[in-house]
């Protein structure tokens, strides 16, 4: 097995690209170690992605936040711009593994192993965060949406790492939040998550709504029927009655050990009826303050 | 009560308690350090790093072992083919079932460390290397060609037990039915247990409820995997380092597989990181000491996580029917439980024990136990914390609230005018002696817990429980340093912090201070035979030895002190550390102490030691009361638990920390237990939740402060009045936590682990059948 530590994102797509074996990106190593103990893989190439300048930082651009694609979640979870501007995706990286894992764990490691339980995907989904992916084409910007395929499968080709993740400058009436359901109360996997954002006029009628749905499908998925019954609303009960309809309706989950068909479907409405009223509270918070990241 | 894991027998049953020893009051009213919390003595090489566990042992030369595992739950095993892995670089041994001789001692835990005709499980170990390497051991175990007949399997206890189920051991003739079957079948054993006429006491009753429960099996989930390093010489002389919780077994065990004489391996303990009953067997020590002595090196094998769910012993699962009457002011009439446990591949589910102490905490007239233990393609089954006693209290306890409801009683009030105490006939046959669970249910019902109020969607639950506690074989020596210091060897490993109370009934003896004596943890060559730590026995048995080795060296220390004098030896008393002439002498002398009797001892005949072996009896039995506040999310099924406090009879606590560290303990697991753990098996057969992440053990912010309230109600047959603590505390709280969910949920949970979607369908079903 070779380890290979580049300066550059364009010298790492290189030698993903040339490895013939099975090559794999380190960036926390909070996944890949753990499949390499076990035996689930044997990589060939590992490319470590931290002293990569362009992964590393998070960088303000246009209002919004550029996050390099390696720098781990307790990083972004101290920059207090972010946290103001999306808590909603930062709650959901902050709820990874454990504080000692969070040291290490990547939102963006989070979105490339494709896992369909991943805690900070549905919140990214519901903000549209945007990927810039790196490979021997040169760049290319995808919704994170348009990842993951299938657990461990993931749209990116051969050679292709993601390099950072963009979040965008939000209206001053808005809000996003994060919930899961676990049995426990932390150190857990989701049995089903929902990320929801919100966008409110000045009337607090909302003008904007994504939903992302997390552990209930084959993929993270965008549930637009949500978004419709909280657009043109203003999130009362009547709304949220129809948001908990809609995204339960947009479940296709599996009867396994985290849960029942029929458990997933029903608390994914409820998580999302309680995440839309959390983030509507943090819009009208936001929009009190001013604005204010 | 304790049951050796590797042999075939029936659990210890005994009709009459005769105490090795005699509880002395007038001692226990004058403690000078029993009942004091000093720190204890492993404990900053445990938060510093440098304790010493299972897999922290190296030797030089020493080579990886792996064990190759069934990836089937029941297959005839028709052929190993292990020459391609043997002619790897790098691998030194390989060793399969034809390496071991059959063993009519221990034929099950033979069959259970290595697969012979079938593997029994997913998981059941069916080839062993040793490699200079992990990645060469990994490859080596892909190289083994086994050829595998699959059979149909089957993993649920009811099912194991119909007519139609799958056979695994055709040997198997159900014991305790008469006529005795003629076929062989799952069955391993019937048995039974009560007294009175339980249909003339229903008669009496004027509520009956009876209803059907099941609990799901749970894991130790003790946090170090199994490790251990083994070394066999040329000369055959071997040695053994593994964690466990009792080592003498472990070499009685080992000696017996391999064909060698007991002195020729010397055993030593780890320090253990918890064991809970689940390391009172052998499962890898057996393989790596047969890959070493074919080796010609140290092999060191360390389970992963993976391997400590399928293929270590978790507890069994069961499915139960309770019916019990009362009177309308609160008289049980009559109790009946059927309770059918799967304990595994191989027989030993503790079901008799879950029968005996189902009704344990009520003074019956009429009460009836039915136990059966039934095999299925589980690994087999190992002891947890009161083996069997947490599911049928469960169901009885459930029961006995659902009555208290029906006739309008406190359920405490109900449980007081039915307690059982000293005098009372026992539901498993004899009579209790002194004992505190009225003591427990007085204290739980002035604890201001019991009157708290509650909040929506919150119920509060209370259930008592009881262990039976054991005695059991113990060796133990002590010696009087040159400096003054003391130092105690015990067989017992301390999985509790017993070392501290040790050293502190030690101190109490010999009258010097704590901090003067040092334990410790002796390897199988350097004493006699010690039963494992289980049962609860080692505060109470190997503190009794301590005690008695300590008397011992008191009465060298004043003869040597007599000598000095030259005064008679009876003219001399031990008090506050010292030796001092009494009687006619009295004041004719300054005190000695002990260090300057220890000082001179080379010139007044030699060193000074103590040691006392005996096999303990009189362990007083411990029950207790446990009240829990729940909270449930009704749109979800999730249970929080609020507060939660435990009350128990100790006897007398030596170290109460430690005391209070079971109680919370044992409320901890049992907590995990209630809510969301549980062996989730595929309808393939095999375990689809082995590891942490699906395994839902509670994590530290799960849990609220758990409250403690020692009892102490002596135990007649210790010197200090002790009573073993581990165990009774992981009884109640499965009922207590049932009880709590049912009254917040208003719906009674029959069904363990009540995790969130069994509860919310739970409430879902109540919600449409009441419309």
């Amino acid at each position: 097995m070779r380890y290979e530590s580049p300066q550059t994102v364009e010298a790492a797509a290189a030698l993903l690209a040339g490895e013939e074996g099975l090559a794999r990106v380190l960036a926390g190593g909070t996944d890949l170690l753990v499949q390499m103990r076990s035996g689930m893989v044997e990589p060939d190439l590992i490319v470590d992605v931290k002293n990569i300048p362009s992964m590393t930082s998070i960088v303000e651009e246009n209002g919004g936040y550029r996050i390099g694609a390696a720098v781990p979640s307790a990083e972004m979870n101290e920059h207090k711009g972010l946290c103001a501007l999306w808590p909603g995706v930062m709650e959901g990286a902050d709820l990874i593994g454990s504080t000692q894992v969070q040291g290490r764990a990547t939102m963006i490691g989070n979105l490339c192993n494709c896992g369909p339980a991943a805690d900070s995907v549905p919140g990214m989904v519901a903000a549209n965060a945007i990927a810039t992916i790196v490979g021997p084409n040169g760049r290319r910007d995808v919704p994170v949406i348009d990842i993951p395929v299938a657990p461990g499968k993931s749209t990116l080709t051969k050679g292709e790492l993601v390099e950072s993740v963009f979040l965008p400058a939000r209206p001053k009436r808005a809000g996003d939040a994060y919930l899961r359901f676990i049995p426990r109360t932390e150190m857990d996997i989701a049995v089903v998550g929902v990320g929801v954002s919100l966008e409110l006029d000045g009337d607090g009628v909302c003008t904007h709504a994504r939903v992302g749905l997390g552990a209930v499908a084959i993929k993270v998925l965008l549930v637009e029927d949500a978004a419709k019954a909280l657009i043109g609303t203003k999130v009362d009960d009547a709304a949220l009655e129809k948001v908990a309809a809609a995204t339960s309706a947009a479940c296709k989950p599996i009867d396994d050990k985290r849960g029942t068909i029929e458990f997933r479907t029903k608390v994914a409405g409820v998580l999302a009826t309680r995440a839309a009223k959390i983030a509507l509270e943090r819009a009208n918070a936001r929009a009190s303050n001013g604005g204010e990241k | 009560m304790a049951r050796n894991p590797d042999a075939d027998n029936a659990p210890v049953k005994k009709e009459i308690e005769s105490p090795t020893s005699k509880y002395d009051a007038e001692k226990a009213s004058s403690f000078k350090v029993v009942g004091s919390r000093p720190a204890r003595p492993d404990g900053m090489d445990k938060v510093t790093g440098r304790a010493r566990f299972g897999a922290d042992m190296v030797m030089p030369g020493q080579l990886v072992g792996l064990i190759l595992r069934s990836p089937h739950p029941h297959a005839v095993i028709k052929s190993i083919d292990s020459s391609e892995a043997e002619a790897l670089s790098g691998v030194k041994a390989v060793v399969t079932r034809d390496d071991f001789a059959p063993n009519d001692d221990h034929a099950d835990v033979l069959y259970n460390i290595m697969a012979r005709e079938k593997a029994l499980y997913e998981g059941h170990a069916v080839a062993a290397v040793a490699a200079t390497s992990r990645p060469v051991a990994r490859k080596a175990l892909k190289l083994i060609k086994i050829d595998y007949d699959i059979l149909p399997h089957v993993t649920d206890v009811d099912e194991a037990m119909s007519p139609n189920a799958p056979v695994l051991h055709d040997d198997i003739i159900t014991k305790g039915v008469n006529p005795a079957p003629t076929k062989p079948s799952n069955v391993v054993a019937r048995s039974e247990f009560g007294h009175g006429d339980i249909d003339a006491g229903f008669a009496q009753a004027d509520e009956i409820i009876e209803r059907s429960f099941k609990t799901a099996a749970t894991h130790q989930g003790y946090i170090e995997p199994h490790a251990c390093v083994a070394n066999v010489g040329a000369d055959g002389m071997s040695e053994l380092w593994c964690c466990t919780q009792g080592h003498f077994h472990v070499r009685q065990v080992c000696a017996s597989l391999l064909g060698i004489d007991v002195s020729r391996l010397r055993v030593t303990a780890s320090e253990i990181g918890g064991g809970f009953g689940g390391k009172t067997t052998v499962f890898i020590e057996p393989v790596a000491l047969a890959l070493s002595r074919k080796a010609g090196r140290p092999v060191k094998i360390a389970m992963t996580r993976d391997e400590v769910f399928k293929a270590s012993g978790p507890t069994a699962s069961s499915s139960m029917n309770v019916k019990i009457g009362v009177t309308k002011d609160g008289r049980i009439t009559a109790g009946y439980g059927e309770f059918r446990y799967q304990g595994g591949a191989f027989a030993g589910a503790p079901a008799d024990f879950g029968a005996m102490s189902a009704f344990a905490c009520y003074a019956l007239d009429n009460v009836k136990t039915e136990a059966y233990d039934v095999v299925t393609n589980r690994p087999k089954g190992a002891a947890y914390r009161a083996p069997g006693a947490p599911m049928s209290v469960y169901a009885v306890e459930s029961v006995v609230d659902e009555l208290a409801a029906r006739i309008g009683m406190d359920p405490i009030d109900l449980r007081l005018k039915n307690a059982a105490k000293e005098g009372a006939r026992s539901s498993y046959g004899p009579k209790f002696g002194s004992c505190g669970l009225v003591e427990t249910l007085e204290a739980a019902k002035a604890h201001p817990h019991y009157s708290a109020s509650l909040g929506p969607n919150q119920g509060r639950g209370i259930a008592s429980g009881f262990w039976f506690n054991f005695g059991g074989e113990t060796c133990s020596n002590l010696n009087i340093n040159a400096d003054g210091t003391v130092t105690i060897a015990v067989g017992t490993p301390d999985i509790g912090g017993s070392r501290a109370s040790m050293c502190i009934m030690a101190a109490e003896e010999l009258g010097i201070p704590y901090d003067k004596v040092r334990a410790i943890v002796a390897d199988t060559s350097a004493l006699g035979y010690n039963d494992t730590t289980e049962g609860s026995r080692v505060t109470f048995s190997s503190g009794m030895a301590v005690i008695k080795a300590s008397q011992q060296a008191v009465t060298e220390m004043c003869k040597r002190a007599a000598m000095m004098w030259d005064i008679p030896a009876e003219a001399v008393t031990w008090e506050d550390g010292c030796a001092k002439p009494s009687g006619p002498n009295a004041g004719d002398f300054e005190p000695l102490s002990l260090a300057e009797i220890a000082a001179t001892a080379g010139k007044t005949g030699g060193p000074i030691a103590g040691h006392h072996e005996y096999n303990a009896d009189g362990a007083g039995v411990s029950f207790g009361t446990h009240i829990v506040d729940t909270e449930v999310d009704p749109e979800t099924g999730k249970v929080d638990i609020i507060r939660y406090t435990v009350i128990q009879d100790a006897g007398k606590a030596i170290h109460p920390d430690y005391v209070e560290g079971q109680f919370q303990g044992g409320a901890a697991q049992g907590i995990g237990w209630a809510l969301n753990e549980e062996y989730i098996y595929g309808d393939d057969g095999k375990l689809q939740n082995a590891g942490f992440l699906d395994y839902r053990m509670p994590v530290a912010s799960d849990l609220p402060m758990i409250d403690t309230v020692i009892v102490e109600v002596p135990n007649p047959g210790h010197p200090y009045g002790v009573r073993g603590v581990g165990e009774t505390g992981i009884v109640p709280p499965l009922a207590a936590i049932a009880n709590g969910v049912s009254a917040a949920a208003g719906v009674r949970m029959t069904e363990l682990p009540m995790s969130p979607p069994r509860v919310l369908k739970a409430i879902d079903d109540a919600k449409v059948a009441a419309e």
